[in-house]
């Protein structure tokens, strides 16, 4: 009789674990993008403070990215191959105080773009007249992304273009025009790049340079005398490219020291960042990578890196990190790195990671904590760029995540060919003649981008769709700036193979907040790697200042901060990276404030 | 994946057969340990430690209730052991709840699926085809995961034939595996894409786990040799089909569909010959 009753209990439990996962998993959380109707603004504006408007041609931007070309040997798989190299960098190339915006483009002989903005809402392409267009010309390569670093303390930003092919330097002069400058420079003669950023590593002054390999160095994508140029594993390939690590000299040249100070591994590099996270003064580097774990170096005084990534616990899950960027989400302080990877449901659940510092002792033992689950903020789709602000001034940093892979012909997908290959053993996956033929298939392809708004409580919520037109566009860079200097953060989309998306935030509330944008005079004149402190009304937000984090990308050189409706700030303290601390009390507020670092 | 191999059948040779043939229950216990091993110190294949206690803990302590409540009898562990193990390798989450549904389906299934006294499915295999099946946003498989080590396929394929050798298994493996290489010619053919392409996925753990303690689980697999061997082929002509219409976990899903059919029909037909086979 027990041993019936047993039985009954058994079946009942039986069927309702079956009858439990399958309403589990028909309930997608991420459903996104809703109902949109005339209503959607209006909204938008009043359940979440904010409205991304696209205004592409009431601005007069006009550029679309076209994707690289390829060997025809990689014809196969050519989609995958192709499928980087729409970035979008912020910068004030001309001192105006107004935000201008650089485009690359990826096809041999198409032109990158340099929007001026004209102040009137609208902007103009003037990347031809300034120098800086026609720069993906035959056996150059082509451009993957570009970031802005006054390398030489002029006072004007000068251009890092990195490619797959030759990186380009190009020195602004005065805001008018710009001059190549890569010959005798240091840069190396060709990186198959994703990837590269301005820091000031040994904090001399003057900005370095990192750049981080993806392919092999010694390939040109368009010309292969070998299709042998695939990781050699899903997670644990050490096949990709070199990384660069290049001293500048204070003298136009830059001194490759990458060996010396320790940065030998190959990876295949897709994003970096450099912030201090262990309070000595030096900036760490952060390096997201695919295939495999990613690399977090500490820097040991300026003098070398040690990677600490399985230690601190970053590097221990491998993943496809593919972004890297900082923000404050809590308001306590402290920085974490938002990295991204890839989510298809039922195939591959990698999830984005937010890596909080959670050590009481990050000066020798730095030590992180992944929060993205417990935050709401960790499957998107397959992510790329994300960047973190305030879009509604309410205090609080939200996050913008690019999404989506290859967006060929609806309701096919490559998954299924793609896992074949990756499952395989290195001679099979490593070689892309063994990867089956695409087709034209999509392949977590018309995603929607991700918008998750900080709901204040350390949770996010996911307003895709709900805040913006929708739209699927297979989306790549991300930056955030004030466009139209109102007072808030408007965003940039770079899109692979199509039109960026330039998103004007209208704010409709009345929250205050306050911007500061840092020249440094001991410090690098950019004030690369200083952080700024805010607080106010028993918050504090730490915030800081990068030459080119996330994906491809670079947010405006300003660091914005939304107040909500306190209309006093109580401090804010500046750390800069020459290791002098600047303290203001009650700055302005609702304003821009310039701060020059006191010597 | 259920080891539960016969010991009668294996020869006597010296002490040290005789020891293996007294303890063979282990051996198939160890030697999946012995894959998870390799893989986590080679590469680190587990992303989190907890959630294979959980699959392994779920399914022990689900085994040790049940049978007790449900049979009346004590059984031994090994068996939940590797379905556990098996479940905490093959099922890829962020969350830890499938770790514990997916073990607790497993072994619920050994329990409730049952035709004169026999369970008909492979209780993993069950357990992760469904959680898989579903698709959900929570649960993936082990199907892009682990290194390409060729050193550590090596070992694992050479331990892997010697057991189910040993085991009086070698048939199924093997049958499968030339199965599956015709058949990966024949898909090749059809769709254009390279014979090596269609071979990648055997050489990848998923694969290892399958053909070395799924496809050869004795108390799910039918009592003839012939009947092993046909039922063997059946499961890779209908994985055949699948993977012809996209399934990624083609595999699981075929012996999911083939095994119990054939389980159901040998124990209607050779309800003696089972009997005695009962382990």
């Amino acid at each position: 009789m027990k041993r019936k009753a047993a039985k009954t209990v058994a079946v009942v439990m039986f069927i309702a674990l079956l009858i439990l996962t399958f309403v589990l998993s028909r309930n997608n959380p991420s459903s996104g993008n809703d109902i949109v109707d005339s209503q959607q603004k209006e909204t938008s504006l009043k359940k979440y403070g904010f409205y991304l408007e696209p205004v592409n041609q009431v601005a007069g931007i006009t550029f679309k990215h076209v994707c690289p070309d390829v060997d025809p040997k990689l014809d196969n798989i050519k989609m995958q191959i192709a499928s980087m190299g729409a970035s979008v960098s912020v910068c004030d190339f001309d001192n105006d105080s107004w935000n201008d915006l650089y485009f690359t483009n990826s096809k041999t002989g198409s032109r990158n773009a340099l929007y001026h903005n004209l102040h009137n809402g609208k902007f103009e392409d003037v990347a031809a007249s300034m120098g800086i267009a026609d720069v993906n010309t035959e056996g150059t390569g082509v451009s993957m992304g570009a970031v802005w670093g006054d390398y030489d303390n002029d006072g004007y930003k000068d251009l890092l273009l990195y490619k797959w092919g030759k990186p380009e330097l190009f020195h602004n002069i005065n805001g008018k025009r710009f001059e190549r400058v890569t010959e005798g420079s240091g840069l190396p003669g060709w990186v198959n790049a994703n990837s590269a950023i301005w820091f000031d590593f040994n904090n001399d002054g003057l900005l370095d340079i990192f750049i981080g390999g993806y392919y092999k160095e010694g390939l040109h994508l368009d010309s292969l005398n070998t299709t042998k140029i695939m990781p050699e594993s899903f997670r644990y390939s050490n096949n990709g490219g070199r990384k660069y690590l290049l001293m500048n000299m204070g003298n136009g040249k830059f001194k490759d020291v990458t060996e010396e100070y320790g940065l030998t591994s190959t990876k295949w590099v897709l994003a970096a960042a450099a912030a201090d996270f262990n309070g000595d003064g030096f900036p760490e580097l952060y390096v997201a990578d695919d295939y495999n774990v990613d690399e977090f170096y500490l820097n040991d005084g300026g003098k070398k890196f040690v990677e600490e990534g399985s230690a601190a616990g970053i590097g221990r899950i491998p993943k496809s990190g593919m972004n890297a960027s900082f923000g404050d989400i809590n308001n306590d302080g402290n920085v974490g790195i938002y990295t991204t990877n890839i989510t298809e449901k039922g195939i591959l659940i990698q999830g984005n990671n937010y890596w909080q510092p959670n050590s009481e002792d990050m000066k020798n033992n730095p030590s992180f904590v992944n929060l993205a689950q417990i935050s709401g903020i960790e499957n998107a789709g397959w992510s790329y760029g994300a960047q973190f602000g305030d879009l509604n001034n309410d205090g609080f940093m939200d996050l913008y995540v690019a999404n989506g892979f290859i967006s060929a012909k609806k309701n096919t997908s490559y998954w299924y060919d793609y896992s074949k290959v990756t499952g395989g053993n290195s001679a099979i996956i490593g070689d892309a003649k063994n990867w089956p033929d695409m087709q034209g298939k999509s392949q977590s392809g018309y995603e929607e981008d991700k918008i998750w708004l900080n709901n204040s409580d350390g949770l996010f919520e996911d307003v895709s769709g709900k805040v913006c037109p929708p739209s699927t566009y297979d989306g790549r860079a991300v930056a955030m700036a004030d466009l139209w200097n109102r007072g808030v953060l408007d965003v940039i989309v770079a899109n692979q193979n199509n039109i960026p998306l330039i998103y004007k935030n209208d704010t409709g509330n009345t929250n205050h907040w306050v911007d500061f944008d840092l020249q440094g005079t001991v410090s690098n004149a950019d004030a690369v790697g200083a952080k700024v402190v805010v607080e106010w009304d028993g918050k504090k937000q730490a915030q800081i200042v990068t030459g080119g984090m996330g994906f491809s990308s670079q947010n405006q050189h300003r660091l914005h901060f939304g107040l909500g409706k306190s209309n006093k700030i109580d401090e804010v303290i500046i750390y800069w990276p020459s290791g002098y601390v600047d303290k203001i009390q009650n700055p302005q507020i609702d304003k821009l404030n310039t701060i020059k670092e006191s010597k | 994946m259920q080891q539960e191999y016969k010991l009668e059948s294996l020869p006597k040779t010296n002490a040290f057969s005789e020891w293996v043939k007294n303890n063979f229950q282990y051996i198939p216990p160890a030697f999946i340990t012995l894959i998870l091993l390799i893989g986590q110190f080679t590469y680190g294949i587990l992303d989190s430690y907890v959630n294979l206690v959980v699959s392994i803990g779920t399914s022990v302590i689900a085994e040790i209730i049940l049978a007790r409540t449900v049979l009346g009898t004590t059984k031994n562990l090994a068996s939940a052991y590797i379905s556990g193990i098996s479940v905490g390798i093959l099922i890829r989450s962020n969350v830890i709840w499938p770790y514990f549904v997916t073990a607790l389906l497993s072994i619920l299934s050994k329990y409730v699926l049952r035709y004169k006294g026999r369970h008909l499915w492979n209780p993993s295999n069950f357990g992760v085809s469904w959680m898989l099946f579903l698709g959900s946003m929570n649960v993936a498989g082990l199907s892009i995961q682990w290194g390409s080590n060729l050193a550590a396929m090596a070992v694992i394929w050479t331990l892997g034939l010697l057991i189910v050798n040993r085991a009086k298994r070698l048939h199924v493996t093997v049958t499968y595996v030339i199965s599956f290489v015709i058949l990966a010619y024949v898909r090749c053919l059809i769709t254009g894409d390279a014979f090596l392409a269609e071979l990648a996925p055997l050489t990848g753990p998923m694969y290892q786990l399958f053909i070395f303690f799924m496809i050869t689980d004795p108390p799910t697999s039918v009592s003839t040799r012939k009947g092993r061997i046909i039922v063997v082929i059946l499961v890779a002509l209908v994985e055949f089909v699948l993977r012809l219409n996209h399934f990624i976990y083609a595999p699981f899903f075929a012996l999911c569909l083939v095994g119990p059919v054939a389980k159901f029909i040998d124990l209607k037909w050779n309800v003696p010959k089972a009997q005695l086979q009962k382990t």
